[in-house]
């Protein structure tokens, strides 16, 4: 790893000033994927901003019709909060399944999201339940936030605060992991609402996506036949030594009926 | 940077390079050469340690994270106080046979007793579960299930006394 200098500050503005005003600087939460970037030098900023002092950063608040889950939330808390195990099971058995309780640990939802690797879990959770992510300036919907590969909406010195989630009639989460990394081969969230069902796919792609056919089809019968002969189109799907796209093509179709058998359960 | 925190129960006070890695500081500044580092890609969980209670890869922690925390190695895992007894999880993987050449035990100890304080009545699904960022490449993970098993068990016991 390269030396780089380390900011701590305790107030979001603070940390805004600090991540505008030093050219190549970084944000840390977790550091479960920048940390081992580092130690790659795939990266070597010249100073990290650290959030972990950030005050109200941390925790989950009920607001009855959503809940709001802090940036700097872990994975683990997530997993075990009574609060979304009871309003959205979906989404706490998705953070369970990331990586393993030492990641969960220390991983945050913030970190996540802002890193939106390809084949991350809560992307899937963030779309598919079409949620809001709370900023430091604004408030940006799942559907205008996500943009492929490691690429999202947030400007260079914007930070993650929240993520606001509806909460849905039935909600479930299905992976189909790659065994070593942990992480989705193919991972799909599917939430059904009063107005309507939203899918989104994980690990197949560059990045997050929709499938509005299984939508369409969920919609009138929100049950795993409902979808069982819908076939995912291959182009623009990723293919690499752990699997081609065919095969993730075909995954998609698997892990969205098994996520449809775990809402219903 | 000087970073403080408490190791082991004592207070401790080091300067550091934020670069610094927990694991490095652990085994070449303070001479804990307990903690090891397998895969040091945060894979393989030899170098797991505890961070205020939850079980962490040393390896993918800066030292900075430690200031004002409360940090537990396998050096600091033991008994009953004032006893010279083993943990009692250290005594079911002794037991069980639950390690061959020995190098992932430190990990394997510190994630197993992370997991039966945060569940008394682990099942033999999460204990599989909650071995997934630990590798071991000796035992098939058969006798470290049940060693586990075992002292999870023999925890709530000490627990109840």
């Amino acid at each position: 790893m390269k030396p780089f200098a380390y900011h701590q500050p305790d107030q979001i503005p603070d940390a805004a000033k600090l991540l505008a005003s030093i050219e190549d600087s970084k944000l840390v939460a977790g550091g479960m994927t920048l940390i081992p970037t580092l130690k790659q030098r795939l990266a070597s900023p010249v100073a990290l901003v650290d959030l972990s002092k950030l005050g109200n950063l941390k925790g989950i608040t009920d607001d009855g019709a959503t809940i709001t889950i802090g940036a700097m939330t872990p994975h683990a808390v997530v997993a075990a909060s009574k609060l979304v195990q009871a309003k959205i099971p979906g989404l706490a058995a998705l953070a369970s399944m990331i990586g393993d309780p030492a990641v969960r640990s220390r991983g945050t939802i913030g970190g996540s999201v802002a890193n939106n690797d390809p084949a991350a879990d809560y992307p899937a959770g963030v779309l598919g339940l079409g949620a809001t992510i709370v900023t430091s300036t604004r408030e940006i919907a799942a559907d205008k936030f996500f943009r492929g590969l490691f690429e999202t909406s947030l400007e260079t010195s914007e930070i993650i605060t929240a993520i606001r989630f509806p909460v849905p009639l039935k909600a479930g989460y299905a992976k189909f992991k790659a065994p070593a990394s942990r992480y989705a081969l193919v991972g799909v969230f599917v939430a059904k609402f009063a107005d309507g069902v939203r899918v989104a796919v994980t690990g197949a792609g560059s990045g997050v996506f929709r499938v509005p056919p299984m939508e369409a089809a969920l919609s009138q019968n929100f049950h795993p036949s409902a979808i069982a002969a819908i076939k995912i189109d291959t182009d623009g799907l990723t293919s690499d030594i752990h699997a081609e796209a065919d095969y993730r093509a075909h995954l998609v179709t698997v892990m969205a009926k098994r996520a449809v058998d775990a809402a219903l359960s | 940077m000087q970073i403080s925190f408490t190791l082991n129960g004592r207070p401790t006070i080091v300067d550091v390079q934020p670069a610094t890695l927990v694991a490095e500081l652990l085994r070449e500044q303070l001479n804990l050469t307990g903690t090891h580092i397998g895969c040091d890609t945060s894979q393989c969980g030899a170098c797991v340690v505890h961070l205020d209670g939850l079980p962490v890869k040393s390896c993918t922690l800066l030292a900075p994270a430690l200031d004002g925390a409360n940090l537990l190695t396998i050096e600091g895992l033991q008994g009953a106080p004032g006893s010279n007894r083993m943990h009692p999880m250290q005594e079911a993987f002794r037991e069980h046979h639950g390690l061959q050449c020995g190098f992932c035990t430190p990990g394997m100890l510190m994630t197993a007793v992370a997991l039966a304080a945060e569940k008394p009545d682990l099942t033999e699904a999460d204990v599989r579960h909650g071995l997934e960022g630990n590798i071991c490449r000796c035992t098939g993970y058969q006798n470290i299930v049940v060693s586990v098993m075992a002292g999870a068990a023999a925890m709530n016991a000490a627990k109840g006394e």
